[in-house]
This record gives structure tokens, C-alpha cells and sequence, in this order.
């Protein structure tokens, strides 16, 4: 069944269409960043940029938080909100189900294969990211400065690469698991996506509220940014910590909410 | 009605959907038996998708029990449904792969269907319905009698003991339609027990050895076609001078419709021979026996589409 979503996945033009547009933003900012030389000031603009005129080794990381905050959580909600609405409304769902391919099978399928997609995508954009840095910039990989001015080695700085790598893609299971369980409630695979980036939408603005800071540490993109303490010097794991626990929770209630609508629900479509 | 049988292929106790108030399906006991082709009909709305969707696990019963092949559903999904090929309310497919892309990923999304053997019963399947030439073109620059070829394709993939089909002619065009039928019939003489679920009376007719009718979610009719239409026991007179036919037989005419008189008595040589010997012209003469359409409005109501002021 996992090989199966992912045959159908990733032979589907519109997966690349998507990894595609992802990339097209990165690679904007890269070639105007190259072209005037005009670096945002340190503190301003997304995380990294600042740094990456000097050394181009960290433009994987300014390209993930380029795309953090709207691209790649809208990239993952459609391929997640599609994911079972996709078929129900295209019919393929009771064909799937009458072969069958078993409620609980066709949703881990689902998963494994929306996970594979988050982890692609992202793995995608760190290598471009560092296509670019390293063409374009003159970069430096054999060493690094960390965020608390500090120097890393490149052992260093691949490592935390890597961890942040893997936190972003923990950071997007959550998104998937939202947009997952709106899948499984409605036949329109555009309404659930759209009910999942509403959630997204609802919490970062709430986290700019003052009102609202008793909730702040439960609000599903409260650490999504906490990749950049990966880079202090000590790693600060406070928040970095913090934002796997809650999206370990969301991910949890929401796989089992799916699992336990999905298992039951009529299919009438 | 006899009873089962032997094993029933399809068979349902007490089988009943609601939705809030409203009973899609309201206690019905199917009896489908190996061998059968069992049409299925009813008006639309009268509940025949949803039994369809009960049958094959779709929807879940509010009460009663379902079994197919001896088993129970949807419990024993995962062994029976292998053996089900189903066409449901319309081919759904995949339109940017190609039809055997499509079927090849059908088969492998569940169990039952062998790696080792997809490709040649693709193309097996793919030649009985008529697509074998279709080559590489995807699904979505299919005509709809073809998606409805592929639909029974994907049907027929691991030769299934039960056939369900829900109004399998839609889209398809007379030819199709005949080639449809003699699919289905070939498949029927090789063992393949039938479930057409259809609201084209014709189409059951000309193919059904068994028919249940659906009105209102409530099964009204369940029957062999043989029995249903069986001769009424009156023959049915043909001649350009009925008034003649009434002088003769007097008292033994039951109605006069233009040409058409229909006479008591089921041994049209004695009605002929009386007739001849009184000098009245006949043109046709034949047994009287109801209509299936005739049987089905008889059994069944008004059409649940229309919608009275209370």
C-alpha cells in the first residue's frame, strides 16, 4: 500500500509542480541578493539571510526560513488535504476500498506517503539552498560562525544542518496531521486544505497578541522557528525541545481522530 | 418464495440504513444464489446504491447482517472482497495515468491479485472489454464508454466468483451495449454469479434469471424471472375484426385493445380453431404473459423522484 501512495504521488505532475514553485522563491531572493548586494541587517529579514553574503554554506538555512513561514506549510496542507478528499472526490476512494485496501492501510499509506512528500520537499530546497550558497556566494563550508558569534567547524555545521533539517520536517507532520484529519471529514480535498492553513493562519496570529499569550505555548507554529537556536552556541534546547513534544501531541490526537473517523465513516462518494 | 439452496452468494437478514429519520433501506432480505444474474431494480432513490455500498463495505448497516460468499460483511472484507469485482455508480479512475497504469495500481492496493501475473491479466481483461489497442493514452482523453469498459476491466482483473455492477451500460452506446451484454452473459455461462443493480427494466430483463425490486428501501419483489413472467393462463387474440371475436367466444374475452383481444384460456389452438371455424380472420395469436415492466409498476409505487404538495 506505502509503495502504492508513493507511485501515485510522485508520478503525479502536479508533486513537482509544487517542489517546483517551492524552489522559485529561494532562487529569487538568491539571484537579487547576488546581483545588488544588499544583505538584510542582521535581526531583520528571515533567519540566515543576513549571514549568507558572507558565507554562502548557510544558504540552505536561509532558504528554509524563506519558505517556512507560507510556502511549505501550504505545499504540505495540499498534498495532505488531498490526500483521501483527492480520491473521494475524483470516486477513487470506494474502488480503493472494494479492492480492498483496507481503511486502516489506505490512511498509513496515505501518511507514510505525505511524510515522504514533507521530507522530500524539504531535503529539496536544503540542496538547491545549497546549490545556490555555494555558486553564488562565496561560501565557506569548512567553517562557520554560529548565531551567538561563535566559530563552527564543518563537522559542526553539517550536524546542526541536519538537526534542522529534521526539525522543520517534525514541524510540517503537523501541518500534514491537521490537514490529514480535514481530509477524512469532507470530500473537497480544497476545503481541507483550506481548513488546515486556516488553523496555521488563526495561530500565528494569535501569537502576535498580547491577550493571547497564555495559549502562545500551545499554538501549533509557536516553535516552528526555534530551528535558529540550533545554531547558538551552546545549542539552546529549550524551545527546540519544546516544539517536538507539542508537535508529537497535535500529530498523535490527530492520527488517532483521522484513524478512528476514517474507520467508521460511510463512503458515499 | 423457495428456500435457499446450497450456499447463497449473496445474502442479507434485516438489512437496514437510516440517515436521521429518513430509512435509505428498510429491512431487506436478499437471496442471490450461485449462478444467478439477479437484477436488481428500483426507482432512483429507492435505496439500491446504498445496498450496493452495504454489500461491498462501503457504508456501514445501521442494523441487520450482511454475508457474501458465506461470509459476513464487512468484517470478512479483506478475504471476500478479492473475490468481488464491482462496478459502483461509475468508473473512477486516475486521468493522468494511462488505463493500464490504472488498473495495474488497482490491483496492487489490495490483496488477492499476484504480482507475478498483473501484467498479462491486465492484458487479458483489457482485450474482453475491447480496449486491448488503447495503448499509452491517459485515462482523461477517455470517452465515457470507454471509461465504462475500463471501469468493468478493472471488475473482471482476478476473475472474480461475484460481480457486482451498478447501472453498467451507462455511457455506452447500442453496440457497446450489446457487446456488454454478451460479455456478461459469457461470463455468467463460466460461473460468474451476476448482481446487476439497473433502473433500465430492458436491459434486467434481457439478461436476468432472477429479479428483486427495491421500492422505497423496502424489497416489494423477489422472484424468478420465469416465474414472474410465466403465461397468465389467457391468450392473446390478434385480428382486424375484434367485435367478431367477442360474438364467437362470448363471455370468455377478457379485454378488446384495438387489434387485440385477449381470450381465457391458455391452449391457443382450441381458441384458434374456434375461431377459424366461425370464419374470423386471425393474424397473431401467443400466450399472455406479463411484461416485467408490467410486474415492476404493479409491485412497486410511484416514482420516488416526484415530490407531492403535502
Amino acid at each position: 500500500m506505502i509503495a502504492v501512495e508513493l507511485r501515485k504521488l510522485f508520478r503525479r505532475p502536479r508533486t513537482w509542480a509544487t517542489i517546483g514553485v517551492l524552489n522559485a522563491l529561494p532562487i529569487v531572493v538568491a539571484v537579487l541578493l547576488a546581483v545588488t548586494d544588499l544583505a538584510p541587517r542582521p535581526g531583520q529579514g528571515p533567519a540566515f539571510l543576513s549571514a549568507v553574503l558572507t558565507n554562502g554554506a548557510l544558504f540552505p538555512l536561509a532558504a528554509l526560513g524563506i519558505v517556512l513561514p507560507l510556502f511549505l506549510p501550504i505545499a504540505v496542507a495540499v498534498v495532505a488535504g488531498d490526500s483521501v478528499a483527492g480520491e473521494a472526490q475524483a470516486g477513487t476512494l470506494r474502488y480503493l476500498l472494494a479492492r480492498p485496501a483496507g481503511r486502516t492501510r489506505l490512511l498509513v499509506g496515505k501518511l507514510v506517503a505525505v511524510l515522504v512528500f514533507v521530507l522530500v520537499t524539504v531535503l529539496i530546497v536544503a540542496a538547491v539552498g545549497f546549490l545556490l550558497g555555494t555558486t553564488l556566494f562565496q561560501a565557506q563550508p569548512l567553517a562557520g560562525t554560529s548565531v551567538s558569534g561563535t566559530t563552527l567547524t564543518a563537522g559542526q555545521l553539517a550536524g546542526r544542518t541536519a538537526l534542522a533539517i529534521g526539525y522543520v520536517v517534525v514541524s510540517m507532520c503537523g501541518v500534514a496531521a491537521f490537514a490529514l484529519f480535514f481530509s477524512t471529514l469532507t470530500d473537497s480535498p480544497l476545503g481541507a486544505t483550506l481548513g488546515a492553513l486556516a488553523v496555521l493562519i488563526a495561530s500565528s496570529l494569535l501569537l502576535t497578541l498580547d491577550a493571547a499569550a497564555p495559549i502562545a505555548p500551545y499554538l501549533p507554529t509557536r516553535y516552528w522557528l526555534a530551528f535558529v537556536d540550533l545554531f547558538r552556541d551552546p545549542i539552546l534546547w529549550r524551545d527546540v525541545s519544546r516544539g517536538l513534544g507539542l508537535q508529537g501531541v497535535y500529530v498523535g490526537v490527530l492520527l488517532a481522530a483521522s484513524w478512528a473517523n476514517f474507520a467508521t465513516k460511510d463512503v458515499k462518494s | 418464495m423457495t428456500a435457499a439452496t446450497g450456499a447463497t452468494v449473496i445474502a442479507t437478514r434485516g438489512l437496514t440504513k437510516t440517515y436521521g429519520r429518513v430509512h435509505a433501506v428498510d429491512g431487506i432480505d436478499l437471496d442471490v444464489r450461485p449462478g444467478d444474474v439477479y437484477g436488481f431494480l428500483g426507482a432512483n432513490g429507492s435505496g439500491k446504491t446504498t445496498t450496493v455500498r452495504m454489500l461491498l463495505g462501503l457504508v456501514l448497516p445501521t442494523r441487520g447482517e450482511v454475508h457474501v460468499l458465506g461470509q459476513r460483511m464487512p468484517r470478512a472484507g479483506r478475504r471476500v472482497l478479492p473475490r468481488v469485482g464491482a462496478l459502483i455508480e461509475g468508473p473512477a479512475f486516475y486521468g493522468h495515468l494511462s488505463g493500464r497504469e490504472n488498473l495495474s495500481l488497482l490491483d496492487a492496493s489490495g490483496p488477492g491479485g499476484v504480482r507475478r501475473t498483473r501484467r498479462s491479466r491486465v492484458d487479458t481483461v483489457l482485450e474482453q472489454v475491447g480496449l486491448a489497442g488503447v495503448g499509452r493514452r491517459p485515462v482523461r482523453a477517455y470517452s465515457l464508454g470507454m471509461r465504462q469498459r475500463l471501469g468493468l476491466a478493472g471488475a473482471l482483473l482476478r476473475r472474480p466468483e461475484l460481480l457486482v455492477l451498478d447501472e453498467p451500460t451507462n455511457g455506452l452506446d447500442p453496440q457497446g451495449i450489446a457487446e456488454m451484454r454478451a460479455l456478461l452473459l459469457d461470463l455468467h455461462r463460466d460461473g460468474t454469479t451476476v448482481f446487476l443493480s439497473s433502473h433500465l427494466l430492458a436491459e434486467v430483463e434481457q439478461m436476468a434469471t432472477r429479479v428483486g425490486v427495491l421500492d422505497r428501501g423496502r424489497l416489494v419483489l423477489q422472484e424468478q424471472l420465469s416465474v414472474l413472467t410465466a403465461p397468465t393462463g389467457a391468450t392473446v387474440v390478434t385480428t382486424p375484426q375484434p367485435e367478431r371475436v367477442t360474438a364467437t367466444l362470448d363471455g370468455r374475452v377478457r379485454a378488446v385493445d384495438g387489434q387485440r383481444v385477449v381470450v381465457r384460456g391458455d391452449d391457443p389452438a382450441e381458441v384458434n380453431a374456434r375461431l377459424v371455424a366461425a370464419g374470423v380472420p386471425v393474424t397473431g395469436l401467443a400466450l399472455e404473459r406479463p411484461t416485467l415492466e408490467e410486474v415492476v409498476l404493479a409491485a412497486a409505487g410511484t416514482s420516488t423522484d416526484r415530490v407531492e404538495a403535502p
